[in-house]
C-alpha cells in the first residue's frame, strides 16, 4: 500500500486552504514521508490538536495506506 | 473498543507516571518511530512503562480510539496523552519535554 505525494498534499489542501505545504518522499517508495504545515488555522491551537488537523484531513489513510507521515507543524 | 481493552488502557495510564504505547518493547523497539521516542525517554534516564500493542491486536487498535491518535507509539505521561513520535521529539529538541517531567516532579537526568 502505498500513496502518492501529490494526493497527500491535496487532502492538506482542501481541509486547510491557506497552508503552506512541503512534502519529501523520505526514502523514495511512496510510503515514508515527512511533511511540513504551515497554517493560520494553527493560530492557538495546541500541538497535539495542530496534528490532528492534519491528520483528519487524510481522511483516515493516516496508519492505513499511509504507513509513515512525519508531521511539523508551524503557525503562519 | 471492548470495555476490557478501554480499562486496560486506564489502568496502565494511571498506574504508570511515564507511559508509553508502543511496538515492541523498550529493550527491543519493533518500529523506527517506537525506538526513536525509547531513546529519548532512556536519553533523559526517566522511568517509564513500555506497552507493547503487538502483544495485544485488541490494544493495538483500541488505543487509536482511545487517545483519538491514528499512530503509535503514544506517549502518556501522569494520565495525560502528550503525544507521538514528531511531537516528543520536538519537546525533547526544544526543552519542553524536561520542563514537562520537571513539572510534574518525575525524575530525569538534567543536563549539565
Amino acid at each position: 500500500m502505498a500513496m502518492d505525494l501529490k494526493e497527500i498534499e491535496s487532502l492538506i489542501k482542501e481541509a486547510l486552504p491557506d497552508a503552506k505545504i512541503e512534502i519529501q518522499d523520505l526514502a523514495g517508495d511512496g510510503n515514508h514521508y515527512s511533511a511540513t504545515v504551515i497554517s493560520s488555522q494553527f493560530a492557538g491551537k495546541s500541538k497535539i490538536q495542530q496534528h490532528k488537523m492534519v491528520y483528519s484531513s487524510l481522511k483516515g489513510k493516516m496508519g492505513n495506506e499511509l504507513h509513515a507521515l512525519a508531521v511539523k507543524t508551524k503557525e503562519k | 473498543m471492548d470495555s476490557q481493552t478501554n480499562e486496560l488502557i486506564k489502568n496502565e495510564i494511571k498506574s504508570n507516571e511515564v507511559c508509553l504505547f508502543m511496538k515492541g518493547t523498550p529493550d527491543a523497539p519493533q518500529c523506527g518511530f517506537s525506538m526513536a521516542v525509547t531513546n529519548i525517554l532512556k536519553m533523559l534516564e526517566v522511568n517509564f512503562k513500555g506497552v507493547n500493542v503487538l502483544a495485544d491486536q485488541n490494544l493495538r487498535e483500541g488505543i487509536k480510539v482511545f487517545s483519538d491518535w491514528p499512530t503509535i507509539p503514544q506517549l502518556y505521561v501522569k494520565n495525560e496523552f502528550i503525544g507521538g513520535c514528531d511531537i516528543v521529539k520536538e519537546m525533547y529538541e526544544s526543552g519542553e519535554l524536561a520542563k514537562l517531567f520537571e513539572d510534574n516532579g518525575i525524575d530525569f537526568k538534567k543536563k549539565n
